[in-house]
């Protein structure tokens, strides 16, 4: 929850793949030997509700593993946004898939990237890639860890279960790196 | 230190069970730690071992006291609920002095609950959840690369004292994923022979494993002595816990599991702050481990414990502290856990007003 560690949440609808980015970026900071704890809220979740998972990376030992104030956010849809765009610390940055987010967040003390993380994933042939073009978008701008670490770990993860989605993936993670927008938000 | 792996709390446990030997595993699926059963369904068969998914809590905590009895490294798991259940089966195999280890992942009660993390059964736990004169030993781990090391030791300790242990985990614990460590099995203790294992008797005197044991003469007594004898042996030998910043420490965290890590982050900010605070996390709940608050209860003003439950552990941290200083409490019930920023405001107050800082329940 505090300083010295960074807090992320990355929410979206059930199947939009916001447990795999959890795991992406858990997995790139494991490999960074950073300390890392990760978590997807579990429960009652029904098609077409909100998922979301947390990472809290952190240099020293991880003492809280839960996500109230994040300091990073990618919301990949509309009900995220409501749900938490409020709670991200001032300072912070989101991300939001504008392709699924028509309502943006006013708010002038974070940072906002934009960028229509869905309709590029179409572009590229599958839908199910958006999550990546926007983790594509979020590395791009926070540098949370280092891209080479990111593409490492969807080799890592998808490579035993599902190697022909590799490719198409770390193409994903270029096209998000390209396509984002630093938005200036009026209030 | 090999190549470290992401794993779930649940998975982890779950391999350190295989990798100590455990080869038979009975369970009843129960959320939130249906991740031991899933991964051991397949992880256990790989290894040579046996899953059984049962048809109720009941009858797994029987099977494993088969298990047990047969001479077989084995293990249950489920969650508060589901723990409840087995409660007589634990107490037969405590009374039949055979190893296993029961994992409880609790969540929210009483009742059936919810499915968040609570360390709501730590009297069940520790203070004998079954029926009769029994102890169980009870480790209460904090990070999974813990609950991995924790689980290896709970199977030598098992085998050590011929006794049940349970692992007191909580839903979060099963649920985070961190780097783990897969370090390899290396036994604590060098372990007796299972010479009560009923392995056929062809070629020996047969043996007899009961939990009914009526000597003619005294009834249960002997044996009932002789456990007794048993347990205060595991009290001498077996403690741990972790102390943080306790030397100079006014004030005293006591908190254990989950709380407990999330305490000592309240801790690290209160020292930066330059509050002089500290914590013990017991790590054997039972043992309870005394010798560090009796010490500890020389030095501090004051003690706030912890806890996922509206107050139950803290009755452990008045007794070894013998009441020497005021405890106070701060406890989340119904599933809900603290947070590091909750814990610093309240030990921010108690710095601030000595004297006037009231008992608070959330």
């Amino acid at each position: 929850m505090m300083n010295n560690s960074i807090n992320i949440t990355i929410a979206g609808s059930g199947g939009q793949g916001v447990v795999v980015v959890g795991n992406l970026i858990a997995r790139a900071c494991l490999m960074e030997g950073k300390n890392v704890s990760g978590w997807v809220a579990y429960g009652a979740e029904m098609r077409g509700g909100t998922a979301n998972a947390t990472v809290v990376v952190s240099e020293e030992e991880i003492a809280c593993p839960f996500v109230e104030t994040p300091d990073l956010a990618i919301m990949l849809n509309q009900p995220s946004l409501e749900r938490f765009g409020s709670s991200v610390v001032a300072g912070g940055v989101i991300l939001l898939n504008t392709s699924m987010i028509q309502r943006l967040l006013e708010r002038d003390d974070v940072e906002q990237l934009h960028v229509a993380a869905t309709e590029l994933a179409h572009r590229l042939g599958n839908l199910k890639v958006a999550n990546i073009v926007a983790l594509g978008a979020f590395i791009d701008h926070t540098r949370l860890v280092a891209k080479d670490s990111i593409c490492r770990a969807i080799e890592d993860l998808f490579s035993a279960k599902n190697p022909q989605m590799v490719d198409l993936n770390l193409k994903a993670l270029e096209v998000g790196a390209d396509h984002y927008t630093l938005a200036k938000v009026q209030t | 230190m090999g190549q470290k792996v992401l794993l779930k709390g649940n998975e982890a446990m779950a391999e350190a069970a295989v990798q100590a030997g455990c080869r038979f595993f009975a369970g009843y699926p129960i959320t939130p730690q249906n991740e031991v059963p899933e991964y051991l369904s397949w992880r256990l068969p790989q290894a040579g071992g046996v899953f059984v998914q049962a048809e109720s809590e009941v009858a797994a905590i029987n099977m494993v006291f088969g298990a047990a009895a047969g001479g077989a490294r084995c293990m249950t798991s489920s969650s508060s609920p589901g723990i409840s259940l087995k409660q007589e089966g634990i107490s037969y195999i405590a009374a039949a002095e055979l190893p296993c280890v029961i994992a409880n992942m609790q969540r929210g009660g009483p009742g059936l609950g919810n499915i968040r993390a609570s360390q709501g059964d730590y009297f069940q736990a520790v203070k004998g959840g079954g029926h009769g004169d029994y102890r169980l030993i009870v480790l209460g781990p904090a990070y999974v690369q813990e609950l991995y090391d924790l689980t290896m030791h709970a199977f030598d300790w098992a085998d050590l004292y011929r006794n049940p242990v349970m692992i007191l985990g909580d839903g979060i614990l099963g649920q985070i994923a961190e780097p783990l460590d897969i370090r390899p099995y290396r036994p604590i203790a060098e372990l007796p022979a299972k010479d009560f294992a009923l392995t056929g008797c062809a070629g020996r005197a047969s043996r007899v494993v009961k939990t009914l044991i009526l000597q003619p003469a005294d009834g249960l007594v002997h044996h009932n002595e002789y456990l007794q004898q048993k347990y205060r042996r595991i009290e001498e030998e077996l403690s741990l816990y972790e102390e943080y910043e306790t030397e100079d420490a006014e004030i005293l965290i006591a908190a254990y599991g989950m709380s407990g890590r999330i305490a000592k982050g309240a801790v690290r900010r209160a020292r930066q702050k330059g509050i002089k605070a500290g914590l013990i996390r017991p790590i054997t709940l039972w043992p309870f481990p005394k010798e560090p608050f009796r010490r500890a209860a020389e030095r501090v003003s004051r003690i706030l414990v912890v806890e996922m439950s509206s107050g139950q552990f803290v009755e452990d941290v008045q007794l070894a502290s013998e009441c020497r200083v005021p405890v106070e409490f701060f406890g989340k019930g119904g599933g809900w856990y603290p947070l590091d920023t909750e814990i610093l405001e309240i030990v921010e107050s108690m710095q601030a007003n000595p004297s006037v800082w009231a008992t608070r329940k959330d």
